[in-house]
């Protein structure tokens, strides 16, 4: 187990690599070093030597990714500005933001706000989608089956746009019971993040249902279902001891992987809403094409990633005795 | 190179996304004829349309496919547009100054008025292009007669075509229809199309007179902005899927058949760039291309040329970032049935690797690639939404429904609210999107061997 996870951990490194080389690549093609000095340093002072100053100070006086004048080969890869740089990512150093603000402390101070919304959204999520699955697996193959499922998919039709700007017009502006937009930390913060919350529930709904009906309708066609209702098991009881037991391990395993990512926040929700989060800080940079900012949150979405598919690994042995992890 | 070069044919020009949606449709034209020859495709899609809904949902998806393809003809007239826009002309020209809603004589806000005798009042101005000398109602019996001289039409004939098939009397085909004993459900296709059809000349009908759903800030008629938008979004959706499916298919069935070092380059690959979340690749990837556009403005010489080149390359972009699902769901499949005998045997026997895949394992796939397709439509569609929201979807002078919700989002902070453009945005996509998922679950029925 411990073995298997090293290795694990070793193989994400190349991963990680891969990512970088990309985010590299994406990003030198259209933002050289020299563009970058010239932005950070203004129409007026961009002489030749003042940027190759700027290049030096800042560590972009090397090479992309070989470096021809290096004393030996092994220098010629590791002495560059992609090495360089990406063994920064590895130890977590993201370096400054355009804005001047250090990337590491402002994501550290943004994580709290993202997991406020994120959590409850994605717990209470998996508990009424659960309820109204085992619901309407109760009653499969009545008229409330097939007029749910239709409802279902009508949910997953419409726009999360929709949700969330309709949620905001008839709760803020409309009824007035929670404000429009904002955050606070600690009690308060609790109108802030209640539409929010209840929108995202909602518009994960459809998909919701219709996943967990699949798994516990595979569930309730085994041969132990039918023995334990030959033995005389009432249906509630088939369904929530044996049926839904059994169903949790597929769900478990399912839903592990995107645990970690719940601490990059949601895009949408959190620049709709306002809130200070990791989501709407990804937003903002985009928009305001703030690379350090974009490369940081995408080498740490892939770790949280890889992360999650550990943990998904790990998940399966814990839930299923019949995994063995070598 | 030069990307802005278009070809002319007889006074017809084609854009770039033109181009790439009827050559699919030539394509799919073909390959479907070439596949029905077999009886087993036959039954399957026989089975298929047994379904109401299937039937339903095909017809309205249809329905949004020829207004993309009636606006994907170019037509070089003056001041260009397509053959849609000829059929919307009057929309077009009835700009007004600015809000209106759905139906309305006057402007939905008050303007100030400085009358002949220097007082100043605040009046709703009447709008410009809105006949108020008929009723709505006269106009919805017109409309009404019309779709029932153009549905009667469509339905005789293809009463008469049926006839053929079936060789029975015309009196005992209509009949068979009428009471459902038909072997498609033709009764439900015929009210589905006389719908479409009386809702779509009830609005070109009323559009005549009135602005339908209103206008938006600019002044611009929101029927109109709304048609326009289907094009974009049909495209994103249908081609988008088709840019994915070369690398899903070519990577997830060569990592599956070869195994070792291939099969470990394949999965590194798609790990890779699986771990970078969705939006942020697709925005990085698009934040470049603009770059790119403007380093290059001799590659379109008019701002339409520019629009449709930023929509082919979003295209593009979303193509490449998503085809790692499809692959990783083939490789598997791949490996699963190369294991099986029939396919060691062929190997045995020395029968090519193309062979073994055209003839073993495509056909094994079909099943999987055509559910992935109709998921992965919907799934573009709304894509396309939240892109144009953050910045990075189509170009914003291209009529989308990204872009309408982005404009209307601010107006519901209006007072009053202005709903109208964001509520006909919503609901047009809502009926593709709803339509093409009802048909995805059709899809799975029938073809998913485990469903």
């Amino acid at each position: 187990m411990f073995a298997y996870l090293i290795r694990r951990v070793l193989f994400a490194v190349p991963i990680l690599i891969g990512v970088n080389f990309i985010t590299f690549a994406l990003f030198f093609i259209v933002n050289t070093p020299d563009d970058m000095a010239r932005a950070q340093l203004g129409a007026k002072q961009n002489s030749p030597e003042l940027i190759a100053n700027w290049k030096q100070k800042h560590g972009y006086d090397k090479p992309l990714f070989l470096n021809l004048d290096a004393p030996s080969a092994v220098e010629g890869i590791t002495d560059t500005l992609f090495v360089q740089q990406s063994i920064k990512l590895f130890v977590f150093d993201f370096g400054v933001s355009d804005a001047g603000r250090k990337i590491s402390a402002d994501i550290l101070e943004r994580i709290g706000p993202s997991l406020a919304i994120a959590l409850p959204t994605f717990i209470i999520g998996i508990i009424t989608s659960i309820s109204f699955s085992l619901l309407i697996v109760l009653f499969r193959g009545s008229t409330l089956d097939s007029i749910t499922m239709m409802i279902a998919v009508a949910i997953m039709s419409i726009s999360g746009l929709f949700y969330i700007i309709t949620g905001q017009v008839l709760f803020s502006k409309i009824l007035h019971w929670v404000p429009i937009s904002g955050f606070s930390s600690g009690w308060d913060g609790f109108k802030f993040i209640i539409l929010p919350v209840a929108i995202g529930v909602f518009a994960g709904l459809g998909s919701g249902i219709r996943w967990y009906r699949s798994i516990f309708l595979e569930e309730i066609n085994q041969d132990y279902v039918r023995t334990a209702k030959a033995k005389g098991l009432s249906e509630i009881k088939v369904l929530f001891k044996h049926v839904l037991q059994n169903g949790m391990l597929p769900i478990l395993t399912g839903v592990v992987v995107v645990i970690p990512s719940l601490f990059m926040g949601s895009l949408i929700m959190e620049s709709f809403f306002a809130i200070p989060g990791l989501g709407s800080y990804t937003i903002d940079a985009i928009a305001s094409q703030d690379f350090s900012i974009v490369k940081a949150m995408v080498f740490l979405g892939s770790v949280l990633y890889i992360l999650g598919l550990i943990l998904t690994d790990i998940s399966y042995t814990f839930f299923d005795p019949r995994v063995r992890l070598n | 190179m030069d990307i802005s070069q278009i070809s002319e044919v007889n006074g017809i020009s084609l854009l770039w996304t033109d181009m790439m949606i009827w050559g699919l449709m030539i394509f799919l034209i073909v390959w479907g004829k070439y596949i029905s020859s077999s009886l087993q495709v036959q039954q399957k899609w026989q089975i298929f349309f047994q379904s109401k809904i299937a039937m339903v949902s095909s017809i309205v998806l249809s329905y949004y496919l020829i207004i993309t393809l009636l606006d994907s003809i170019q037509l070089s007239l003056e001041g260009g547009g397509t053959l849609l826009d000829i059929l919307l002309n009057h929309m077009l020209n009835a700009t007004e100054r600015t809000y209106s809603a759905p139906f309305a004589i006057t402007e939905y806000n008050k303007s100030l008025v400085v009358a002949n005798d220097g007082i100043a009042s605040q009046v709703y101005l009447p709008l410009k292009h809105v006949i108020t000398d008929t009723s709505i109602v006269l106009q919805s019996v017109y409309a009404l007669i019309y779709s029932v001289i153009i549905a009667g039409v469509l339905f005789f004939s293809h009463l008469i075509w049926l006839n053929s098939k079936y060789k029975a009397s015309l009196k005992q085909t209509t009949l068979k229809i009428i009471r459902s004993e038909s072997k498609l459900p033709w009764l439900t296709a015929y009210i589905t199309i006389f719908m479409l059809i009386l809702f779509s000349t009830w609005l070109l009908q009323l559009s005549n007179f009135y602005h339908v759903m209103g206008t938006d800030k600019v002044g611009e008629d929101v029927l109109y902005s709304v048609l326009k938008s289907i094009r974009t979004g049909v495209l994103i959706g249908l081609l988008s899927t088709i840019v994915t499916l070369p690398l899903a298919l070519i990577l997830g069935i060569s990592a599956g058949l070869f195994r070792g070092w291939v099969d470990d380059i394949i999965q590194y690959v798609y790990t890779t760039l699986n771990s970078i979340p969705g939006v942020l690749l697709i925005a990085s990837a698009v934040l470049v291309m603009h770059t790119i556009m403007n380093n290059n403005p001799d590659w379109f010489s008019s701002t339409e040329e520019r629009a449709d080149l930023r929509l082919l390359f979003l295209v593009l972009i979303l193509g490449l970032t998503s085809w790692t699902g499809l692959c990783r769901l083939l490789r598997a499949e791949t490996l699963k049935i190369s294991q099986i005998n029939y396919v060691s045997v062929a190997n045995a026997f020395g029968v090519s690797k193309l062979k073994i895949i055209t003839k073993h394992i495509m056909p094994n796939l079909s099943h999987i690639i055509l559910i992935t397709i109709a998921l992965d439509f919907s799934g573009f569609v709304l894509a396309e939404a939240v892109l144009s929201y953050v910045g990075v979807g189509v170009d914003p002078t291209m009529n989308s429904w990204g872009n309408m919700i982005n404009q209307a989002r601010l107006e519901m902070a209006r007072e009053p609210i202005v709903w109208w453009s964001l509520f006909s945005a919503f609901f047009f996509m809502f009926v593709l999107l709803l339509s093409a998922n009802l048909l995805s679950d059709r899809v799975q029925k029938v073809l998913d061997p485990r469903a």
